[in-house]
């Protein structure tokens, strides 16, 4: 039988994974939708007002689902966290009630005219609506991340009362780790909504289907993938030199680093044995890891021994998730280069290999997205603010056989909508008919 | 007046724009079948609420962040203390915000009876579950120590709390009814009418009962009206609200219908929160109330959070109204668009 922490951690994990398999590719579609508008609104010319259609029609399906698993994310803090929100309340609800305010409103609104208002404003009011719906959703994305950051790295705060009292809103909304997040996770969500276009896109051409539309959207998922993907690497850098700064027992649980040494090495392969404190085998780079968390090979990185064992994130998770995520990225970067020579050679609509191999690479960065947050999560363990209070100091008091119940439940129903929602994109793409659009839309309704 | 009065007012503002705006959205789902006699009539009740039923219950969202972000300790009280009730209304919505989004695009009659079925129960739950967890905050419940929920889940179905709810639950379906007059023609339309005539008259028969039976069982939330008798203008406007109704139906002036009874339902919570003011929670021990100061955050996260709700706020009303402008009209049973 599971404790009450390890449950109400299980149902956050289950609805935060849930959520986060919607929410990348809303950010970096809504940011696409937004061009192909921009394009229809200046030019005038039809495809873009296809594209735009198709990719709406397939964020909307998506976007449903988001909205209603972030409801939950946001009631679980009180619900499942009562003690957590009673520490942070006055510094973590601020984030949440601005990203209301300023960005949710505005999101959930226009694509309510995006999606139903369509014929009846002017191509002009579309493109500023799809503006604003990116605008919101990656507004959302900022302060989600930024009250998600205080909690890796507080800031702004003092402690009085056993509660965590604000001294500066904006040193608690840009945190050390704030900034480096967004970025990171953003431009982790842009890469998703690439591959998610190209793969679809792929796919048509694959099937000589649809293919006025799908030949500008591989073109626009390709360019707008290779920025993305190789900003990446310095965003992930960032991001690392910070966590080596704010939080050492992460970054040397991400590499399996034992000892604190110079020269540290950056491992390629590896696997940590947790029980004899040491890496059952390792293939790295000497050095690499110091230059990389420091700028310079011969500054030390503590290892994992420095802390106490109560203070260790659990390692061999951390780890894993860690490598498969960074191995993933540069899959596709590689994938994406690749692309972008073929796009240039003028061949890539007939390299049928490519073009399935970017069908297949559609889950992957959902699977790196998942594996990144995990990550962050797991690694700030056993730390829920990192520390200042733990994860099981922070649980409500209720009851576990509640839990349990409701565990399943969530379980049930994420399948369930998941599923649903799966069927729907597929049914989506598979009988989408870019030239009976619109007119073929109002028969079926 | 200080800022946490502000606060309490603010967070008020947000559960009255919720209860409005979302509150038609949910009066419309419990009314699903009742309303929706035919394929083609249900197809238009979807329509209607499709283009905003999202933007409004972001009025939730925020109010629940408001919540948190103003007086944690009453969200960390509340939301931990109503576990299971919570989890209702939310799996609730979670299904209605799907049954909603894909009710046209299911291909299968089978699926779309599902998504109908989960549009109704997902409105239904939510309407009722509103306002037995107000009842149960404003009657008073266990709460220990450490300001944790005491009771069982079934120690929160007492009658007080369930009158809260069954009034609530009118108010909703008053607002749906009155709504869906707006936004619908012929028979379907005669319908929504006859049932805001009648619902108003049921709220108006309940909110006296209701009214009554808290002078008995709660006189805690009469208090403030002794020490200030004027906030009895806010049940009065209640009051005259809900009987102006059936003239107006009579006279087809369905606009006036339905702000009738958007004005009823928001000085309805203005009447209840006058009664609970300072307190947010009512204990069973009332030296354990939560109230606006004990469960406040400080004075600086209030600060900063005012001037985001008056930077924010107006921002968010003007480009709501602009969406209603664009979508006012009779709701068509086809998905036009995209």
């Amino acid at each position: 039988m599971m404790d009450l922490t390890a449950l109400s951690r299980l149902q956050f994990t289950i609805t935060a994974i849930f959520h986060f398999f919607y929410v990348p590719l809303t950010l970096g579609l809504a940011v696409l939708i937004a061009y192909m508008e921009y394009k229809y609104w200046r030019t005038n010319d039809e495809v873009w007002d296809k594209m735009a259609r198709f990719w709406t029609k397939l964020f909307a399906i998506n976007f449903a689902v988001g909205v209603a698993s972030g409801i939950t994310m946001e009631f679980q803090f009180g619900t499942n966290w009562a003690d957590y929100s009673r520490f942070v309340g006055d510094i973590f609800g601020a984030p949440l009630a601005a990203e209301g305010v300023f960005a949710f409103f505005l999101e959930s609104t226009f694509i309510g005219l995006l999606l139903f208002g369509r014929d009846k404003i002017s191509r002009g009011m579309r493109f500023l609506s799809a503006v604003l719906v990116a605008f919101g959703t990656n507004l959302s994305a900022f302060w989600i991340i930024a009250a998600n950051s205080w909690q890796q790295t507080p800031a702004g705060y003092k402690l009085e009362g056993g509660r965590a009292i604000l001294t500066s809103f904006k040193e608690a909304v840009f945190s050390p780790s704030t900034l480096p997040r967004f970025l990171h996770t953003l431009d982790g969500a842009y890469v998703t909504a690439a591959f998610f276009v190209m793969g679809i896109s792929a796919y048509y051409l694959l099937r000589k289907k649809n293919v006025e539309i799908a030949r500008p959207s591989l073109r626009v998922g390709i360019i707008f993938g290779l920025i993305f993907a190789l900003l990446q690497i310095y965003f992930g850098d960032i991001h690392a030199k910070q966590v080596a700064v704010t939080q050492p027992a992460k970054l040397a649980a991400f590499e399996g680093l034992w000892e604190t040494q110079e020269k540290a090495p950056l491992l390629i392969l590896g696997w940590p044995d947790t029980k004899n404190e040491k890496n059952v085998f390792e293939i790295g780079v000497p050095g690499l890891l110091s230059y990389l968390a420091h700028g310079d090979v011969n500054q030390p990185v503590k290892g994992i021994k420095e802390f106490p064992r109560e203070e260790r994130p659990p390692i061999l998770p951390t780890f894993l998730s860690f490598h498969l995520m960074v191995g993933l990225g540069i899959l596709m970067a590689l994938a994406l280069l690749w692309a972008v020579v073929e796009l240039i050679r003028g061949k890539i609509y007939n390299n049928r290999l490519l073009l399935k191999l970017l069908l297949y690479f559609i889950p992957l960065p959902y699977i790196a997205n998942e594996l990144g947050w995990i990550t962050a999560e797991v690694g700030r363990q056993p730390w829920i603010v990192y520390g200042l209070l733990k994860t099981s100091d922070a649980v409500s008091k209720l009851d576990p056989g509640q839990l349990v119940l409701t565990n399943l439940l969530f379980i049930a129903v994420y399948l369930f909508l998941g599923g649903l929602m799966l069927y729907l994109m597929v049914r989506t793409v598979k009988t989408h008919n870019e030239n009976a659009l619109g007119v073929a839309e109002r028969e079926v309704a | 007046m200080d800022l946490n009065t502000v606060w309490f007012l603010l967070v008020g503002v947000l559960i009255i724009g919720y209860a409005l705006l979302d509150g038609f959205d949910l009066g419309v789902g419990s009314l699903f079948y009742v309303l929706g006699k035919t394929d083609k009539e249900r197809k238009i009740l979807i329509n209607a609420i499709g283009p905003v039923w999202d933007g409004n219950e972001v009025w939730l969202l925020t109010g629940g962040g408001a919540l948190f972000a103003a007086f944690p300790l009453v969200y960390a009280s509340v939301f931990s203390g109503f576990y299971l009730a919570m989890m209702l209304v939310l799996f609730a919505l979670i299904f209605r915000a799907v049954a909603v989004e894909y009710y046209f695009k299911v291909d299968t009659p089978g699926l779309q009876k599902l998504m109908g079925g989960l549009f109704f129960l997902g409105s239904f739950l939510p309407a009722l579950l509103f306002g037995v967890a107000v009842g149960n905050v404003v009657y008073g419940i266990p709460l220990d120590a450490e300001q944790n929920y005491a009771g069982t889940f079934f120690g929160l179905l007492k009658p007080f709390a369930l009158c809260f709810g069954i009034v609530g639950l009118f108010a909703f379906l008053l607002q749906g009814a009155a709504y869906a007059a707006l936004k619908t023609e012929g028979d379907q339309q005669k319908r929504a009418r006859d049932l805001s005539k009648n619902f108003a008259v049921i709220l108006l028969v309940l909110w006296l009962i209701g009214g009554i039976y808290s002078k008995m069982a709660a006189p805690h939330l009469w208090e403030n009206y002794q020490k200030l008798p004027l906030l009895y203008v806010l049940p009065l406007i209640t009051l005259v609200s809900l009987i102006l109704i059936p003239g107006w139906v009579r006279k087809n002036a369905y606009q006036k219908v339905f702000t009738a009874s958007s004005i009823a339902f928001a000085t309805m919570i203005l009447t209840v929160a006058a009664g609970l003011y300072p307190n947010w929670v009512i204990a069973t021990d009332p030296v354990k109330n939560l109230t606006i100061y004990n469960a406040s955050s400080s004075p600086l996260t209030l600060k900063v959070m005012l001037i985001v709700a008056l930077i924010g706020v107006p921002i968010v009303l003007l480009y709501t109204i602009y969406t209603y402008r664009v979508f006012r009209g009779k709701a068509s049973p086809e998905r036009n668009g995209y």
